[in-house]
């Protein structure tokens, strides 16, 4: 036996309500899940961000732009060993809610520095021949259907008008935390427009992204390329891709930490419930521990039971609220994926599952185990005389 | 204590607290019980002959006063010691069985052999024994609620005695069944007081029940009267 048989019969004792405990630790997991998964999702463009690259914006904000003419010199500073640009294009796909990120690139040296993209040969040089031509993540093509060779139309936002392009390429990411949802297309297709229509606007970049030799000297080298430009009209600030995406993230920091206590807030409350249905059936049993007492059942033996009652009710509830998790995110991340491109279920978040419902049931059976020790046997036989 | 005793009791006494009150229950109790003896312990409600039983099993402590059982002064141990000696040398009869609802007979039966150190094959055989000594080896897979009181009572003797212990107690062990089924359990205790020499002290308030007994002792307001024997009846 024999004292699992015994925790499991204990534990399905009262069917309907050990039924719907588990029920509520598993709602409360998969909340918990999801929650933590979405506070992830928020930081996945920190974790997919690269050492070797930073990123060098103009000082006083991400909306004003660079010269283009920077890149050269930016080119010659040491540790630098590759330059690109881009500028966000704020496209729209007919509808505003149809939002997806799309940029305007400098191809070839954007993706010799987006080596985690990776694009086949074929496509890879059609998009490069063609200057209307675009690369879409193969989740932003999934999500609107097209196909290579498909034309669209993006209506600008910051630079107005209709733009047509051609879909040339689908790129998948080579890690679970690429971001396979934007949209990017020629640089210099964008530049030359503007030559036609806003000359004042062209030869601007609203970024640059710069590989280095040593991420160890990365900090100096940033400190060199923004000191080249001390003191001109356009100064500029330059950090680690890591930095320049925590920047964007910490615009969302109160929701950040709103949805984690949140989060914990959940694991408290399922600690009630638990809490609440351990002590309600061990009081119900009093007369029963009192017999296995005066079996000579000991101390550690009486913990065991009553602990281990709690924790396969919680491990139980665990169980399915894990198995509910990945369903679930998978829809949710569907539904969101505008929004949130990388949306996958870390292996963290599984085991805080693993680790909060064991304290839960280890928490939920202090009070009723403390109960049990201190009880007199003779007292508790009494009760059910 | 003297040779051919397995309990010997000196001073013994016992008190409750409710609130500032001390409410006196026994009162310098002493008597011997032999082995091998059937010791029924009789007296009003509250005379304290419950309370006795439990502190003779090892389940409740003395004010002061000493239990000697078997050599070992039951006083003198710490609870983990108790538990040990308890599961060694104790087998208890309760008045409403008490057994455990979702364990089926074997299974109960089988519980106080989880404390030691015998393989599942043996105790398998202790407990088919034990079933067979109370006519039950046909009910082992039978849970509780599928069975009379008078069967329950017998898987708790079982239960009892399937540790082969020191002592058997009885509180009220007919106290819950009807008059055909409280023959049947006094026969069987009789038969292993008789047949394997089992000590047994049992608090009753039927007097067919303490007929099976060697010796009646009656307590009244924590006091002990002198031992009836049997024959003096």
């Amino acid at each position: 036996m024999q004292i699992i048989k015994i925790l499991f019969k204990n534990a399905f004792r009262h069917k309907l309500r050990t039924g719907l405990t588990i029920l509520s630790i598993t709602i409360a997991l998969l909340a918990f899940g999801l929650l933590r998964t979405v506070v992830n999702a928020w930081y996945s463009g920190v974790e997919a961000s690269s050492a070797y690259r930073l990123v060098t914006r103009n000082a006083i904000s991400i909306i004003f732009p660079l010269p283009l003419s920077y890149k050269d010199r930016i080119r010659q500073v040491d540790g630098v060993s590759e330059v690109s640009w881009g500028n966000w294009f704020g496209g729209v796909y007919f509808d505003e809610k149809n939002f997806f990120a799309n940029f305007a690139v400098d191809a070839k040296s954007y993706f010799d520095l987006y080596r985690e993209y990776a694009i086949p040969d074929d496509q890879k040089t059609a998009f490069l021949r063609d200057r209307k031509g675009f690369v879409a993540g193969k989740k932003l093509a999934e999500r609107f259907g097209w196909k290579i060779g498909d034309t669209i139309v993006l209506k600008g936002t910051i630079f107005p008008g209709n733009w047509e392009f051609v879909m040339r390429a689908i790129y998948r990411g080579r890690e679970a935390n690429a971001d396979e949802t934007v949209f990017m297309f020629h640089w210099d297709y964008l530049n030359e427009s503007l030559k036609k229509t806003a000359p004042a606007r062209a030869d601007q970049v609203g970024f640059y992204m710069i590989g280095v030799e040593d991420p160890g000297l990365a900090v100096s080298t940033a400190g060199s390329i923004d000191a080249l430009f001390k003191n001109s009209f356009a100064e500029t600030i330059t950090e680690t891709e890591k930095a320049f995406t925590l920047g964007f993230v910490a615009m969302s920091d109160t929701i950040i930490t709103a949805i984690q206590l949140v989060s914990f807030v959940v694991i408290i409350i399922i600690l009630a419930v638990v809490a609440n249905t351990v002590a309600m059936s061990v009081r119900e049993r009093t007369n029963e521990y009192a017999v296995f007492k005066t079996l000579g059942f000991g101390g550690w033996r009486i913990v065991g039971l009553i602990l281990g009652e709690s924790v396969v009710i919680t491990m139980m509830g665990c169980a399915a609220g894990i198995a509910a998790t990945y369903p679930a995110s998978a829809a949710f991340g569907k539904a969101m994926g505008a929004y949130f491109p990388v949306f996958n279920v870390e292996p963290g978040t599984i085991v805080l599952d693993v680790v909060f419902s064991l304290a839960v049931g280890v928490l939920a059976a202090v009070i009723p185990v403390y109960r049990t020790l201190k009880m007199k046997i003779a007292d508790g036989l009494r009760m059910i005389e | 204590m003297e040779a051919g005793n397995i309990v010997s009791i000196r001073q013994l006494c016992k008190s409750y607290h409710r609130g500032d009150q001390v409410i006196p229950v026994l009162s310098d109790i002493s008597f011997d019980i032999a082995e091998g003896e059937f010791l029924a312990l009789m007296g009003p409600s509250g005379s304290g002959k419950s309370t006795l039983l439990n502190l003779i099993a090892g389940i409740d402590q003395p004010d002061s006063g000493s239990i000697v059982i078997g050599g070992v002064d039951v006083t003198t141990l710490t609870e983990t010691e108790l538990a040990k000696w308890r599961a060694l040398n104790v087998g208890f009869i309760f008045q409403f069985y008490n057994l455990i609802p979702v364990l089926t007979a074997f299974e109960n039966v089988e519980l106080p052999l989880l404390l030691t150190p015998l393989s599942r094959s043996e105790r398998k055989a202790h407990v088919e024994m034990a079933l067979r000594v109370v006519g039950l080896a046909d009910r082992m897979d039978h849970y509780p609620s599928q069975l009379s009181g008078g069967q329950e009572q017998r898987v708790a003797i079982a239960r009892a005695i399937v540790t082969d212990p020191t002592i058997l107690v009885a509180d009220e062990p007919t106290g819950d069944l009807d008059r055909k089924s409280a023959e049947e359990i006094m026969d069987l205790m009789d038969r292993l007081n008789g047949e394997s020499k089992k000590t047994i002290i049992m608090v009753t308030h039927d007097p067919r029940a303490a007929k099976k007994a060697h010796v009646i002792r009656h307590l009244d307001k924590g006091i002990l009267t002198n031992a009836d024997h049997q024959d003096t009846l």
